[in-house]
């Protein structure tokens, strides 16, 4: 099962605890995490779902590419890593 | 509402209560997190901020002790785009236009609803709570104006809403500025919405198109709150005042150094009686020769004047936004707000001002109650 963590900055706002899930994609690893936490998802997403622009992603230490329907397959042993970009402060 | 003061910052709000002839500091909230504005309903105390930060995007909170604890609540969320339909594009970048929170602007009452809350956004989209901010939902008669597609960012990107006038003796009355969209004014509570920008003259256009009702930046709309008919804005291309609510604008030729700004505060029981606070131009928005001031009219505009008592007349270079000056309900006391961090009140309409403070962080908006 892929893991799921959040950058430490993020907990000052609400708490994001890592989470492992069943999905084979980033999307479906992200609305995993939501479901049990519905309030995180408008920290990371935008309104249409796409990633915020100063959100960055990392599946596998591979940087997202697909940041809009984040479509990126995971593997069972991957870890989805979000961070803010140090864009943006 | 003229004892407590709200300055909301790139950095955190902070709160000053009045303290027999001073002002004194009683608290700070999200210190480090972006504040860009924030409203008391007159009605039961309850406290919104708008918070947007760099990273996490706007969010909203919502305090019912006066600013003393805060707890988020639901934000604005813009529906997806209807299927078949394409969104319009922006008229400066020609790219979509995404159906999507950028910013909460502006807070304001509804009186039609207890605990009602409009809330004007970035990209251009008007938005309504019934209960406090627990659930929104955006006004699709505004939304899906065609007109839409021809508004564009003033300051930022996108088009936004900054200005939400109403009215507790009418309440299906409501009024909104868009930058850069012009006024538009509903009666009945935003299920119909007419543009009112007659008179007004967008300087910055090409000449064809300067009197285009799409294309108008008020920075800002104040209305007198006795005589809500008289609305004031400062436009991007200068001062401009209605007496009918929108019917018809006329503009204010000279006001001291420039006419050029983006604040505008207006006396409760005279709408004659207004202030700006002028920066050189669009070009250059630094104040005139590096001395802040602040003009004002008593006489509906037809002459100014130039209040310095207490503020910087040396190489100064603060500017005031468009949120970072507010009037008291006494009708006497007005704060200011810089982007340098400097903040300043009066209890005498502006004939004095007392520095409050030199380093606060760049502020966005000013708020009493």
């Amino acid at each position: 099962m892929p893991t799921v963590a959040f950058t430490h900055t993020l907990q000052r706002h609400i708490q994001a605890p890592p989470q492992r899930v069943e999905a084979e994609t980033v999307a479906a690893a992200l609305r995993s995490v939501f479901d049990t936490n519905p309030g995180l998802r408008g920290y990371i997403l935008e309104d249409d779902g796409s990633v915020r622009k100063h959100i960055a992603v990392w599946v596998a230490g591979l940087p997202l590419r697909d940041r809009d329907t984040l479509s990126d397959p995971v593997g069972p042993d991957d870890e989805v890593y979000v961070m803010q970009a140090l864009s943006g402060g | 509402m003229s004892d407590t003061l709200h300055i909301a910052t790139r950095k955190g709000l902070f709160t000053y209560t009045r303290n027999g002839s001073g002002w004194a500091h009683t608290r700070t909230a999200f210190l480090g997190d972006p504040v860009v504005n924030v409203v008391t309903d007159p009605r039961d105390g309850t406290m919104v901020a708008a918070l947007k930060h760099g990273h996490f995007g706007p969010k909203m909170h919502r305090s019912t002790d006066a600013g003393r604890t805060w707890h988020e609540i639901a934000t604005p969320e813009y529906p997806p785009i209807p299927e078949g339909q394409e969104p319009y594009l922006n008229p400066m970048s020609n790219k979509p236009i995404p159906w999507k929170l950028v910013m909460v602007w502006v807070l304001a009452i509804d009186p039609k609803h207890k605990g009602g809350l409009w809330a004007g956004t970035l990209p251009g989209g008007l938005f309504h709570s019934k209960d406090h901010g627990e659930t929104w939902e955006l006004n699709r008669p505004l939304w899906d104006r065609p007109e839409r597609a021809k508004w564009f960012g003033g300051g930022y990107d996108e088009a936004g809403i900054h200005s939400v006038l109403t009215d507790p003796d009418r309440p299906d009355y409501v009024a909104v500025g868009i930058s850069c969209g012009g006024m538009w004014v509903s009666h009945d509570h935003g299920a119909t919405w007419a543009r009112k920008t007659a008179g007004m003259i967008a300087n910055y256009m090409p000449p064809d198109q300067q009197e285009d009702g799409d294309i108008q930046d008020p920075h800002i709309l104040t209305a007198c709150r006795s005589d809500p008919d008289t609305i004031w804005t400062q436009h991007h291309a200068g001062i401009f005042v209605t007496r009918n609510a929108g019917e018809r604008w006329d503009q204010v030729h000279e006001a001291g150094p420039s006419t050029f700004g983006f604040a505008c505060a207006v006396h409760p029981q005279d709408a004659d009686t207004a202030w700006f606070v002028p920066a050189m131009s669009d070009e250059k928005r630094v104040p005139v020769d590096g001395k802040v001031v602040v003009t004002r009219t008593r006489d509906g505009g037809k002459s100014f004047d130039v209040l310095t008592d207490g503020l910087p007349q040396d190489n100064a270079h603060d500017l005031v936004f468009r949120h970072a000056l507010a009037l008291g309900g006494d009708g006497n006391t007005l704060a200011m707000g810089s982007t340098t961090g400097s903040v300043w009140t009066s209890a005498d309409q502006g004939d004095s001002w007392q520095h409050l403070s030199a380093h606060l962080p760049p502020v966005y908006a000013v708020r009493f109650g």
